[in-house]
């Protein structure tokens, strides 16, 4: 993606509302065409930060940089991005029609032209024929078609959303997400999408933005994110992981639950703490005797594609998954290979959010 | 109060109303074996035909009779000509030619109309004032807007006469804005007994009822709309014509309504800083009830005024069919 040029640059970007920090030193860039999802738990600023760039909050400190032009100062109605808010904020006493050519009517397009753009965006999310009708007819999913065509018809640069699927159930939100990303790639428009759902970003991200209390912790593609958490905080909020602290030996061998693992880890110095990360399915059933841990089965639930089985082994209870179940009670042997034992610097105390 | 002629239907028809009412309450304590949740309506059902239905009941049937009881349709006709009974009488003492010299008095119909023409113009610039008060009140990055609102709120915990006689110490000959025009060298100013002071203490009582259901209906307004408008290419100004605005109308329909019913029916503000010189429809209403001892011409009045009102209410309850704005439309 390296080859697109930059559209958005964060720089510096702090805020604080009353003396309490949301934001501390943000530092981002957007490229063109990009799909980024700002991911973290509520309240840990990434709304702040879409609303930085939409231009509805100002920043305590830093710049807001958009195709190498400040665009700090910039009044919202000035800048070349459209929000998909996230109770869609539907204009109720407009229907579907002009709500859509609102931001068209604005800029004065004759009307021919303003109809054939509706109704091309109407097609766009399936919701032909419904121009005439009031947006409190609609239902939660229909409005959200709405919202988000009332944003494309002005062709933005960049489309920001705030959780615009939260709202939606499950089934329908999938739909969405594989609808937005396909009207992403297919009209070349950078999103930048906000969510707190972390399945919901692994899915439709070109580029996630783990963020906590006001921090990134990680920028990277899905798959590097979910493989190489950088700490145990983001291990923690992609996918199931089991986190333990351990004592790193030596380079390459690491030692928790009272047994020695060789991993691929190095530079940590010997007999440093470290917290150690497992993801649940990386984690291998073996004979009692064959394991590199012994332990017993505490509990087992069928998942569907797996079982999921607590394992009480040295002090310890790890979350597997496997797709053969092993009955509670059972001893069982644990064991991992050093390409799945993931070794992170430990995590400061977190500060409890707001 | 000599010339309380009620007729002898209405006492019975309250008494038998009475039992009616009390007959219903014991055949629904028995038929539903206990009291029903809607037995808690009864005293105010009770309240409301006693003071509000049977007055009403009263003001037609006055309206429509002679002093005598008789059926009678000359109380609209003298509403129309204040002439009228005069010509009549004319007719039968000096015959027709005489009556005919008579011209129709239009003193009833002009007080109506001059009395819309006070109410319109204490509602519309009521509203040029209120409005972007209200506004100022429900910004919320406005720390002063909730003092304002208690601001608001504290000169209508008084009597409404109190509010209306401190305006005569304001505004009189030797009131204190004349006291200080004299201090400054102006001279004293005639500043009572005008249509001017009148609209003033009209606006200065029924302004809250303008500002308060604006201001509910603009601090309900999701936030979020204005950003829309503003991210969708609105500046400030826009924002507020295009999304602020309809969306408050409502609010604004509810304020009209609240201002321009008691406006026209008022009629102390006009006695006390009109003096008598301005005459609203509420004043000859009084009058003719207390001064000229007519209850029927004055129920007559009555009469219309009810119905211009109710006509102007059900006007803008189609504009608002959802009662938002609160209040009594």
């Amino acid at each position: 993606m390296s080859e697109q040029p930059r559209m958005i640059h964060l720089e510096n970007i702090s805020k604080e509302y009353d003396g309490v920090t949301v934001l501390s030193d943000i530092n981002l860039y957007i490229l063109k065409k990009e799909f980024v999802t700002l991911l973290g738990p509520s309240g840990c600023g990434k709304t702040t930060t879409l609303r930085i760039i939409g231009g509805f909050e100002y920043p305590s400190s830093g710049r807001v940089i958009y195709e190498g032009k400040d665009i700090t100062d910039l009044p919202p109605y000035k800048r070349r991005v459209n929000t998909v808010f996230q109770k869609y904020a539907l204009f109720p006493h407009l229907n579907v029609h002009d709500n859509i050519a609102f931001g068209l009517k604005l800029k004065k397009m004759p009307r021919a032209e303003i109809n054939r753009r509706v109704d091309k965006m109407l097609d766009l999310v399936n919701m032909n024929g419904y121009g005439k009708r009031s947006v409190d007819s609609l239902s939660g999913g229909q409005q959200q078609r709405i919202a988000i065509a009332r944003s494309l018809v002005n062709e933005p640069d960049v489309l920001l959303l705030d959780e615009p699927l939260g709202a939606l159930d499950l089934k329908l939100r999938k739909e969405m997400q594989l609808e937005l990303k396909s009207m992403q790639q297919q009209l070349g428009i950078t999103f930048l999408y906000v969510t707190h759902d972390q399945e919901e970003a692994l899915t439709m991200s070109d580029t996630i933005v783990v963020m906590n209390a006001g921090r990134i912790l990680q920028i990277g593609t899905p798959k590097n994110i979910y493989d190489e958490p950088k700490n145990a905080f983001v291990a923690n909020f992609i996918g199931e992981s089991n986190i333990i602290r351990g004592t790193m030996v030596h380079d390459e061998l690491v030692s928790f639950c009272g047994a020695d693992f060789p991993c691929v880890d190095s530079g940590f110095g010997d007999n440093a703490p470290v917290d150690v990360v497992i993801r649940p399915e990386d984690i291998v059933i073996v004979g009692e005797d064959v394991g590199q841990i012994t332990g017993i089965v505490k509990s087992v639930l069928f998942k569907g594609v797996h079982y999921e089985m607590m394992i009480e082994a040295g002090n310890f209870t790890w979350k597997v998954h496997s797709t053969t179940m092993q009955p509670v009670g059972s001893k069982v042997g644990l064991s991992v290979i050093p390409f799945n034992i993931h070794i992170m610097q430990p995590m400061r105390e977190e500060k409890p959010n707001e | 109060m000599n010339n309380l002629h009620l007729p002898a239907w209405a006492s019975w028809a309250m008494l038998i109303g009475l039992a009616l009412f009390i007959g219903l309450i014991v055949l629904s304590v028995r038929r539903n074996h206990g009291i029903k949740r809607s037995l808690f309506a009864a005293p105010y059902s009770l309240w409301m035909i006693i003071f509000t239905l049977l007055p009403c009941v009263l003001i037609a049937y006055y309206a429509l009779t002679d002093a005598n009881g008789h059926f009678t349709l000359d109380n609209f006709r003298s509403f129309w000509d204040s002439n009228h009974l005069m010509r009549e009488n004319l007719r039968s003492v000096a015959g027709d030619e005489v009556a005919a010299t008579v011209a129709r008095g239009s003193v009833n119909v002009d007080t109506l109309v001059y009395s819309l023409w006070m109410a319109f113009l204490c509602t519309a610039i009521s509203l040029i004032l209120g409005y972007p008060a209200a506004l100022f009140m429900a910004d919320r990055h406005m720390k002063l807007g909730s003092t304002l609102v208690v601001l608001f709120i504290i000169p209508m915990w008084m009597n409404f006469l109190l509010r209306t006689i401190a305006w005569m110490s304001l505004l009189e000959d030797n009131g204190l804005i004349n006291a200080f025009l004299e201090w400054i060298g102006i001279g004293r100013v005639q500043l009572m007994y005008n249509q001017e002071a009148v609209l003033l203490g009209m606006i200065y009582n029924f302004l809250p009822f303008m500002v308060f259901p604006v201001y509910t209906s603009l601090s309900k307004l999701d936030p979020k709309l204005s950003e829309a408008a503003q991210d969708l290419g609105c500046n400030e100004f826009r924002t507020l014509l295009k999304v602020t605005m309809p969306l408050s109308l409502p609010g604004v329909i509810s304020g009209i309504t609240m201002v321009f019913m008691p406006s026209v029916t008022t009629f102390f503000i006009p006695r006390v800083l009109g003096g008598g010189n301005t005459r609203m429809f509420g004043d000859l209403i009084e009058s003719t009830f207390l001064k000229a001892g007519d209850w029927n011409l004055g129920s007559a009045l009555s009469l219309i005024m009810m119905i211009l009102i109710l006509i102007s209410l059900s006007i803008l309850r189609k504009a608002d069919p959802n009662g938002e704005g609160s209040g009594i439309a």
